[in-house]
């Protein structure tokens, strides 16, 4: 049986989306425990966010 | 008559749909809005550059969005899903069997929507930026818009800059990483107008962007970034082996992922705002209707912030590029 390519694209968002999801509450945690290093965090926090999403559109294209 | 209002919506849908697709296309044209009743179409054209045994300029208004065939110089070209071939008079097009057109296709370097759009960011930028330099002149404190824009250019340097590339090699990469900083974001900021602009939303615009990324990485990295590369400092013999061309790959996947990022999250941020205003004309119901009129200026808010953060962070990304092409030996 052929798997539909939307299945793989479901597959993908959920993959991505539990990744940034623990990036976005790590950094809420880590902000929270140290506010003045709050900058940083963000910083850390978006680039790994991007680099996921960069391997996630990179999966949806192939799906 | 249930049958026929469901053939409407599908016809309703269908047109949702190419509009769409019409909208994320780079097209010969501004087209604003039109008139279906009077079957008028509002815009205005742009001139078509075309190479094809010579030189073919004339307006794009000749093709009358699609519809007919214009002539140059005795040459006859018609327009076929936005691309332009050569015809005879009548416009005939060939087609092979997988109905590709096999009519000849010139060089078309028109200035197209996108290429206008990118003019008009330019145009904007450099008067805007002139100003700031110009009220540097007579004030260290800048008047009007370098008001606005001497904090931005700040942020760049001192949280974009500075903390990837160092403070002893960070200047001569400020004048790219502005640029593209505030092209991205004016470009974006532009794609949310009704104009219907979507230039970082086309793949081709992109690349370009990292490719100059790729090359200003390439062509100033220094010796310590090679050996990064193919001899790792600090893992066992074996391990450098197979890091190597893994590596080497990276230096590929790095840009492509540029490109990738921005692109995609364009063109699904433009896709999802026009499907829900699409969603608008599907439901009939004034209840249903309010709520995706809330859910579009919700999402088209929400654009507001993605184009400022993709246009951070192909920057930072970038700057963290350079960063490794000119980090030197601390062992």
């Amino acid at each position: 049986m052929e798997i539909p390519n939307i299945v793989g694209a479901g597959l993908i968002v959920i993959g991505a989306g539990m990744g940034i999801g623990r990036i976005g509450g790590s950094a809420m945690e880590a902000i929270a425990r140290q506010p003045e290093a709050a900058g940083k965090i963000q910083t850390a926090m978006l680039i790994a966010a991007a680099l996921i999403e960069g391997i996630g559109f990179a999966a949806l294209f192939a799906a | 008559m249930a049958d026929s209002t469901h053939a409407e919506e599908l016809s309703l849908k269908e047109k949702i749909k190419q509009d769409i697709d019409h909208h994320l296309e780079d097209v010969h044209d501004f087209h604003l809005f039109s008139d279906e009743a009077a079957g008028k179409h509002y815009g205005f054209p742009l001139p078509v550059i075309i190479w094809d045994d010579g030189l073919h300029v004339f307006m794009s208004s000749k093709f009358h969005h699609g519809e007919s065939v214009a002539e140059s110089n005795g040459n006859y070209y018609a327009l076929y899903h936005n691309k332009i071939y050569r015809t005879d008079a009548a416009g005939a097009m060939a087609f092979d069997g997988d109905h590709h057109p096999t009519n000849v296709k010139p060089l078309d370097l028109s200035i197209t929507k996108n290429v206008f759009s990118i003019m008009m960011a330019s145009l904007i930028l450099f008067l805007m930026f002139r100003s700031l330099g110009n009220s540097y002149k007579t004030n260290r404190v800048p008047k009007g818009i370098g008001k606005f824009l001497e904090p931005l250019v700040i942020f760049v340097r001192d949280e974009i800059a500075i903390p990837n590339i160092g403070k002893k090699h960070y200047e001569k990469y400020m004048s790219y990483l502005l640029t593209v900083f505030f092209f991205i974001w004016l470009i974006n900021l532009l794609g949310l107008t009704p104009l219907g602009i979507n230039v970082t939303g086309n793949i081709a615009v992109t690349f370009a962007l990292s490719l100059m990324t790729f090359l200003i990485t390439q062509l100033t990295s220094k010796k310590y970034y090679w050996k990064h590369i193919f001899w790792m400092p600090g893992v066992p013999a074996p391990m450098k082996v197979i890091l190597a061309p893994i590596e080497l790959l990276g230096v590929l996947i790095k840009p492509f992922a540029l490109m990738i990022r921005l692109y995609a999250n364009i063109k699904a941020g433009h896709i999802v705002i026009m499907s829900l205003i699409g969603l608008l004309f599907v439901f009939n119901n004034w209840f249903a209707r309010g709520a995706f009129f809330g859910l579009t200026l919700f999402l088209s808010v929400l654009e507001l912030l993605v184009a400022a953060l993709q246009a951070y962070i192909f920057t930072m990304l970038t700057a963290l590029y350079f960063g490794s092409a000119v980090e030197e030996d601390h062992h």
